[in-house]
């Protein structure tokens, strides 16, 4: 499923990062690569960013953004 | 425990040239990871700070006693990977492969790799190695791994990488020594591991022709897919995490500061009191440069021969002078609270809270503060663009700045209003004064999003760069780190802005200075009134009359025309110019135009007599409340800043944009003011 149908709190494994741009770039350099576990902590009002949890630390994307992750079951 | 064999050199080693004069060594590391701090350790105050040529790159280097050398110790900006196609990544990757000029390739990278953060932190060291130069780990926040139960293994972890790895407790001095130690024998020894995530092709390229791998989508991530796994490895041996569900001390406090409703309450609150202070605890270093400037003026004046060098060192350089030095104490503030707030990690808490509705604007999350600040001051506001990472985004922040309405134009508002518009209600009960100080304010604002949007349509015009931002742990900050990049800050504001302001001031100063009016034909209005009033009375005369016939005076003949439509004559071409140095000098000109005297403020009566009593040849009004407001609007969207210029030119380090911003606010502020002024004409006419 894609990150942004995880429920908060939950981990997941994540299994690939869908499409070639900056963005999707940028996601794995900060480590969301396959086989890195994730967990969602919060969104910020309005819905939007959305805070997550992986390796150690903490990191911030847009929805839009968390939609090229998808993640297992 | 020695954990490198020296002896068998890995093939990819390169041999340096030894006759290199200095040893040069790069400091590079993740955002946050502690890098400022320990290169402040490593530097003392022995540091400078620059630009890169062409770039507003911030370029850091200071001198590190190594045993018996002093090597250069270059900061590189925090980066979180070198692959990135902007700005900061692209400089340092030129630093890493001595494409900077007087520049040499460096003998050694140390990495400031933040214990808490170990696996992505060390992706950049496996990038930094692929430059081939020997890397040493500098491992730093070590106490606060200890306190989240992270046992890390330093000899293994730097066993299994490869690579010297060092506990360093900057703050306190502790694992200087030994970084020293290693570092001095990486640079004679040269070596660096061998890249074995890296194919065999791939240890082939060149990082000078980087490109080619950041535009092969498929060999990137493989490339990026490979270093992670290498590190996770690396990782698992060597570090023992004890599994805990209980959630982070920074998650805790966030529970609150990130709260959907609350955090941004305490935000708002936050900002407030920011501003607050920066207005209120600035007012007395302010006043007392102010008084000090005057006092030196005087001083001078007294002690100096008469004649045009002592007017040109009192009216023209110390006043200049002073008028840029009086910026400092709002200058340093809002840098001691950009520190704090970045150091504690609640800037990007900020960012988050913020991205959506900045958004929608076309600007970055972070652009807030900035542009919050410039309300206050616009010069302190451009320098807080720094903390904007994407260049355009910066640039479209630094260009709509000016717009935000500052304290400066208070002044000009106040006058216009209370002359022409006191007493007056909308509504019945809301003054209209208010109302139309709201209105200034709103236009401002609206021609600063519009004109944001528009830049970052075209000229700015870039793909939305990604959000994703780390939110560092919540830590206290370093004092003596926020002290330094205070005084840093403020130094380079001094040193650059100061050149450009004293230089404006210079011209200014002559345009109102020559030519000399010599004026012994005055004929005291009232007859009867004592010799002071008579000698002041004479003394406005002749100020008014020189600045009449100076060439500022004939400059506002000369632009006459060009105002006319503007419902300006051109005594209020003189005030316009000389204005230009600073919004409030509009007050102090007009009154010595209107011969009242050049101390007269926004609140003496005789001055907005003077200016209700004007006349021209014909007999009609030169101020009418439409000219009052044709003026305000003129003042919210011109550049009459010759500071804010300076500050422009050097944050951009780009006199292109500088003049183009001088350019489109002028021409918007010119088209504003005849849209207000012919418009109003229809209605009233």
């Amino acid at each position: 499923m894609i990150l942004t149908n995880l429920p908060i709190g939950e981990t997941a494994k994540v299994v690939s990062i869908k499409g070639n741009n900056p963005v999707t770039r940028r996601l794995m350099e900060m480590g969301v690569v396959p086989g890195v576990a994730v967990r969602i902590v919060k969104t910020a009002p309005f819905g939007d960013p959305l805070e997550i949890r992986l390796r150690g630390y903490s990191l911030a994307m847009r929805k839009s953004e968390a939609e090229a992750i998808e993640v297992s079951e | 425990m020695k954990v490198l064999e020296v002896e068998s050199r890995a093939p990819e080693a390169e041999s340096h040239p030894t006759n290199k004069s200095q040893i040069i060594i790069a400091l590079a590391g993740n955002p946050n990871a502690g890098k400022t701090t320990l290169f402040n350790a490593l530097t003392g105050l022995k540091q400078k700070v620059a630009n890169y040529p062409g770039v507003t790159v911030e370029r850091k280097e200071g001198v590190w006693k190594l045993g018996d050398a002093a090597a250069r110790l270059i900061d590189l900006p925090g980066l979180y990977s070198l692959d990135v196609t902007s700005i900061d990544e692209q400089i340092s990757r030129d630093v890493l492969t001595g494409k900077i000029e007087n520049l040499a390739k460096p003998d050694v990278v140390i990495a400031a790799v933040d214990a808490t953060n170990l696996e992505r932190n060390l992706y950049l060291v496996t990038q930094l190695l692929e430059y081939k130069i020997p890397v040493v780990i500098a491992l730093t926040m070590v106490d606060l791994a200890e306190k989240q139960s992270l046992e890390i293994d330093t000899e293994k972890l730097s066993e299994l990488l490869q690579v010297p790895v060092v506990a360093v407790k900057a703050a306190q001095k502790q694992g200087i020594d030994e970084l020293s130690e290693k570092t001095l024998g990486a640079v004679q020894s040269h070596y660096v591991p061998r890249l074995s995530w890296l194919t065999e092709a791939e240890l082939l390229e060149n990082k000078e022709d980087i490109h080619l791998s950041l535009s092969d989508d498929a060999a990137a991530n493989r490339q990026i897919f490979a270093r992670y796994n290498y590190i996770s490895d690396i990782y698992q041996e060597s570090v023992k995490a004890v599994e805990t569900n209980e959630r982070s001390v920074s998650e805790k406090i966030d529970s609150v500061l990130t709260h959907k409703f609350f955090g941004l309450v305490i935000l708002i609150a936050v900002l407030l009191v920011v501003f607050q202070t920066i207005f209120s605890w600035a007012e007395l270093p302010m006043n007392l440069l102010e008084s000090g400037f005057g006092a030196l003026g005087e001083f001078a004046k007294a002690q100096l021969p008469e004649g045009v060098l002592t007017d040109l060192i009192v009216d023209g350089i110390i006043a200049g002078v002073g008028g840029v030095l009086v910026f400092l104490p709002q200058i340093l503030l809002l840098f001691l609270f950009i520190s704090l707030l970045e150091d504690t990690g609640y800037m990007s808490r900020a960012a988050f809270l913020l991205d959506k509705l900045m958004s929608k604007f076309g600007l970055h999350g972070k652009a807030f503060l900035p542009l919050m600040s410039s309300f206050a001051c616009a010069i302190p506001g451009i320098m807080a663009a720094r903390t904007i990472e994407n260049p355009k985004d910066r640039l479209a922040t630094i260009m709509v700045a000016p717009f935000m309405s500052c304290s400066a134009r208070l002044p000009v508002y106040t006058l216009m209003i209370a002359t022409f518009f006191a007493g007056r209600t909308v509504f019945g009960f809301l003054s209209l004064g208010a109302v139309l100080m709201l209105a200034m304010y709103i236009l401002g604002i609206v021609v600063a999003i519009v004109v944001a949007f528009i830049l970052k349509r075209t000229l700015l015009k870039s793909p939305p760069p990604p959000f994703v931002m780390e939110l560092p742990p919540y830590r206290l900050p370093n004092l003596r780190t926020v002290l330094q990049n205070m005084f840093n800050n403020g130094w380079m504001f001094v040193k650059r802005a100061g050149t450009v302001i004293l230089a404006i001031s210079i011209i200014l100063w002559a345009l109102a200075y020559f030519p000399r009016t010599n004026t012994e034909t005055f004929v005291p209005a009232d007859a009867n009134a004592s010799a002071e009033e008579i000698q002041k009375a004479k003394e406005d005369f002749q100020q008014s009359e020189q600045l009449r016939n100076s060439y500022a005076g004939r400059l506002g003949h000369l632009i006459e025309p060009a105002i006319a439509p503007l419902g300006f004559d051109w005594k209020i071409g003189i005030a316009l110019i000389s204005s230009f140095a600073a919004r409030e000098v509009l007050v102090s000109t007009l009154s010595i135009i209107y011969s009242v005297g050049k101390d007269a403020t926004e609140e003496s009566d005789t001055l907005k007599d003077a200016l209700r009593d004007e006349k021209r040849d014909d007999g009609s009004a030169v101020w009418t409340p439409l000219t009052a407001l044709t003026l305000m609007v003129f003042f919210v969207l011109a550049i009459q800043c010759m500071s804010t210029v300076a500050i422009v030119r050097r944050e951009t380090n780009s006199w292109s944009w500088t003049l183009f911003m001088v350019g489109y606010m002028t021409a918007l502020a010119y088209i504003a003011a005849f849209i207000t002024y012919q418009v109003g004409k229809l209605f009233l006419s």
